[in-house]
């Protein structure tokens, strides 16, 4: 698919020329050989698997890491770019993943900040920096009130504020590292609208992705990475999902899981009123009620913040609960450790695998039983730990769920890719056969292959009549998997839906508070 | 040969022996500073140590309280516990054995066995005073081991202070009972002309009859196995691993996270006790009033460090350590060099040792530039 030189008009320049990109962070060749041409007043979308090197080159073009080799051209002006301050000289800003936000300062200061303006003596004049910003959104569509402070804003609004902020400091060329992770539905439409519109004013936006709707809803060009290379640059219109999602893995890929009608059983948990604080008081859970039957999986589905942390520290023993209750198999967990938990026959996958799941410096092995050490088929004749036997265990298990580099046993989990760290964990929670398997956030950070994967995994379990317990921030994974959906909004549950009766618009719609 | 290069300097034993020749070439630039000749100094230093076999047996009687401090340094590190107050655990388990084994008349056999019993438990109970400050208040073990040690040292003043326990006219307890003592042969057995005689006829008995060498040794070395032991191959070490590299992943597991912080710094603690107690039983035989702490739980700090926090790297680390010390004092006798400049090489060993995790990265630096 070779890019369509006739569509190249008189004008159409190109405002980022990167060629021949080189990086390696020791022995890994994180970029080899990489071209990228965007033209100017295009969304241009970089797609890849995670650490494919999207973010990598984007970093370079941003001067956050300096490249081994290559030539970069901004608006074909050869240049040299060592650090953040002169990719912004040159008209590149950046929206990181993770906002750079004063969280107590109001939107106007945030956005100022280091530029501000000032009155006589240095006082803040903040009249006019409250109207120029107000002046300055409503010039590219991206309304805010600027006297707001930052944590009181939605995450979506945050975003603007990036936004506004790069382009408040001179931004032609805007790069947008993975936008869509935090939205709703409704806010990734809404970003979409402003992206068009920015480049409707002569802007030029690059998105590091790897969702292909949202490629495909707003992009007209996309570059394809996959391992530190470079396999293709298309134009959106001309390719399907499909084809992307083939380029981006290497292989063919089912975009959508494969599963049978749910067969639900009895009731497995019960939750009744419950009622949980967070670590500063606020009830982040209230009177919350819901059950998970055998043979289903229950997706819960919200945006970040509106509960699901708390409710799945209530559900683990990790955090004590003010009211309610939770009944597993009959018995009561609430307020009771995680060994309680466990004893009723719940298994968890944490969405947080560095901190919770993994004990990053043990060895795989080590960490395939971190939750069954205890089992008499672990130790010898000597009632001592049997290394042998774990490590055959281990292998075995390696093998069964195809973690990488196979035979990995006494590798570090340290040393192995976020995909086979979630399988270690996958394998190590559905050898305990729950009968309730909760998964928070199961395929957060993965790529395609390893969704697939840990998504099958879960229909399985599903289909050996046990229960599941999906916890979601992606509508996509809610949609793909789930027998019944449980909308959560500021701590309640809002609706229980029949993802055959329902749709995005819908649930996305309950997600932000709305009404059916 | 750079291939070589490369694959050493990611092994941790490299970090060890470049710290060690860092170390002994600061100490030779200090000798020479100083208007000594270093290779003398360093030849005293290894006859120091190996002239005889009576002295290198020196060595390891010496080894034994720092190694003991330097086990239970790093077994409570592995298990993510800073236990800092192993000094103040090792003096308790020092009045344990002094207090006990004047006091408390037993048959031979027996009364060691019970003092290490009462010393490993009391010190076991004082350190995991800390583990449970931690547990119920959040206090970091760091703070309140330190605090735990001043007050350890005051109380063996105090106890040595009173009416009932000095010694009329001295500084000092009285000298305990022969039945706790654990020489391998009694201090006066050295001099009586059957001493003599056996020496004669076996010289290789006298690196045993003319130093404290005794029980406490295989004691040490039953205690270095056992922990390793422990770590490696328990469940209870497993959790305990588990828990040391990250907390919250062993909670999250199911793992007793509390009940294992009480249990770590018990068995960090009645380790350093045990030490104590058995340089009461073979060395000093009493406790003395002291204007300052003897350091042996610092000493510990270090070994388990240049040990790499595993009980049997304590053995050879707690060895070097006691070594440098014995031949320092060769070097300052022989030579009048002050010793210090043997603890200035300790330091920077130490120094070395903490820059460990830089070579697997200088490796990846030839590596990347092959």
């Amino acid at each position: 698919m070779e890019l369509d030189k006739r569509a190249t008009g008189p004008d159409s320049v190109f405002a980022v020329e990167m060629c021949g990109i080189s990086k390696s962070f020791g022995s890994l060749k994180a970029l080899d050989n990489v071209d990228l041409s965007v033209r100017k007043g295009t969304i241009h979308a970089l797609l890849g698997e995670n650490g494919a090197g999207k973010s990598t080159l984007m970093k370079i073009l941003y001067g956050l890491y300096t490249k081994d080799s290559g030539e970069i051209r901004i608006m074909g002006q050869a240049c040299d770019i060592k650090n953040p301050k002169q990719a912004i000289a040159q008209g590149i800003g950046m929206v990181h993943q993770h906002f750079m936000l004063v969280e107590n300062m109001t939107i106007a200061e945030n956005i100022v900040l280091g530029k501000e303006m000032t009155r006589s003596l240095g006082r803040l004049d903040r009249e006019k920096m409250n109207r120029t910003i107000r002046e300055f959104g409503e010039q590219f569509g991206l309304e805010v009130d600027p006297e707001d402070t930052i944590m009181d804003v939605s995450v979506a609004t945050q975003q603007r504020v990036e936004i506004l902020k790069a382009l408040y400091r001179g931004a032609d060329i805007l790069i947008l590292d993975e936008p869509t992770a935090v939205l709703t539905p409704q806010e990734i439409d809404n970003l979409i609208v402003t992206m068009q519109r920015l480049v409707e004013s002569g802007k030029t936006v690059i998105i590091i992705t790897h969702k292909l709707k949202e490629i495909m809803a707003s992009s007209e060009y996309c570059t394809i990475i996959r391992r530190g290379k470079v396999i293709d640059t298309v134009r959106v219109d001309q390719v399907t999902e499909k084809d992307l999602a083939s380029m981006m893995v290497g292989r063919e890929v089912m975009l959508t899981t494969d599963k049978k009608e749910a067969e639900p059983g009895q009731i497995i948990m019960e939750i009744q009123d419950l009622t949980v604080k967070d670590n500063r008081g606020i009830e982040k859970v209230k009177d919350l009620s819901l059950h998970v039957r055998r043979g289903e999986i229950l997706a819960i589905a919200g945006v970040d913040g509106n509960g699901q942390t708390e409710l799945i520290e209530a559900i683990t023993g990790l955090r004590k609960s003010e009211k309610g209750s939770i009944i597993v198999n009959g018995q009561h967990i609430e307020n009771g450790h995680p060994a309680d938990t466990h004893r009723s026959g719940i298994r968890t996958i944490h969405e947080d695998r560095h901190k919770r799941g993994l004990v990053l410096d043990f060895q795989v092995g080590e960490n395939l039983i971190l939750e069954s050490y205890k089992q008499n088929r672990f130790r010898g004749r000597s009632r001592l730990l049997s290394w042998k036997k774990i490590n055959d265990y281990a292998n075995k298990q390696i093998d069964r769920y195809d973690i990488r580099p196979s035979g990995c046993a006494l590798q570090r989990a340290k040393e192995l890719s976020g995909g086979n760290q979630q399988k270690v964990i996958v394998a190590r929670t559905v050898e305990q056969e729950p009968d309730l398997l909760v998964a928070c956030q199961p395929t957060r950070g993965l790529d395609v292959g390893a969704i697939e994967y840990v998504r099958n995994a879960l229909v399985q379990q599903r289909d050996q009549g046990r229960a599941v317990l999906l916890i979601s921030y992606e509508l996509d994974e809610v949609m793909d998997i789930a027998d019944r959906i449980n909308v959560i909004y500021n701590g309640r549950i809002v609706a229980d839906l029949d993802p055959a009766e329902t749709d995005e618009q819908a649930i996305g719609l309950l997600m932000a508070g709305g009404s059916q | 040969m750079r291939h070589f290069l490369i694959r050493a300097l990611k092994k941790p034993f490299t970090a060890v022996l470049v710290a060690i020749l860092i170390g002994f070439l600061v100490g030779a630039v200090t000798l020479a500073v100083g208007g000594y000749d270093p290779g003398r100094g360093y030849g005293l230093l290894v006859t120091g140590i190996f002239s005889s076999t009576r002295r290198t047996m020196q060595v390891l009687v010496n080894a034994v309280p720092i190694i003991m401090t330097g086990l239970a340094v790093s077994f409570a590190v592995r298990t993510g516990m800073f236990n800092i107050g192993a000094d103040g655990q090792f003096i308790l388990g020092q009045v344990t054995g002094a207090v006990i084994g004047y006091y408390v008349p037993l048959p031979p056999i027996l009364h060691p066995i019970f003092i290490l019993l009462c010393a490993f438990a009391i010190g076991g109970l004082y350190a995991a005073f800390a583990a449970f400050l931690k547990n119920r208040f959040g206090i970091h073990e760091v703070i309140s081991t330190i605090m735990l040690n001043w007050i350890a040292y005051y109380f063996m003043n105090f106890v040595v202070n009173m009416k009932s326990v000095k010694v009329p006219g001295s500084q000092h307890s009285p000298e305990i009972l022969d039945t706790a003592k654990i020489t391998f042969f009694s201090r006066e057995f050295r001099t009586t002309a059957e001493g003599e005689a056996l020496i004669a006829r076996q010289p290789w008995l006298e690196s045993l009859i003319r130093t404290d060498a005794g029980y406490a040794i295989l004691v040490m070395i039953a205690v270095t196995l056992l922990l390793w032991v422990v770590l490696k191959y328990t469940r209870i070490g497993f959790e305990l691993r588990a828990v040391g590299y990250n907390y919250y992943a062993a909670e999250f597991a199911a793992m007793p996270v509390k009940r294992n912080a009480l249990l770590s710094m018990f068995i960090s603690g009645g380790t350093a006790a045990l030490g104590g107690a058995m340089l009461v039983m073979s060395t000093s035989y009493f406790i003395s009033m002291l204007g300052a702490t003897e350091g042996y739980g610092w000493d510990g700090i270090s070994v388990a460090l240049i040990a790499g926090s595993h009980p049997i790297g304590c053995v050879f680390a707690g060895l070097l350590y006691s070594g440098l010390k014995l031949g320092g004092t060769e070097i300052q006798s022989r030579m009048g060099a002050p010793t210090e400049i043997i603890n200035i090489m300790i330091g920077v060993l130490v120094l070395c040792i903490a820059f460990a995790p830089a070579l697997p990265r200088l490796a990846e630096r030839l590596e990347r530039k092959e």
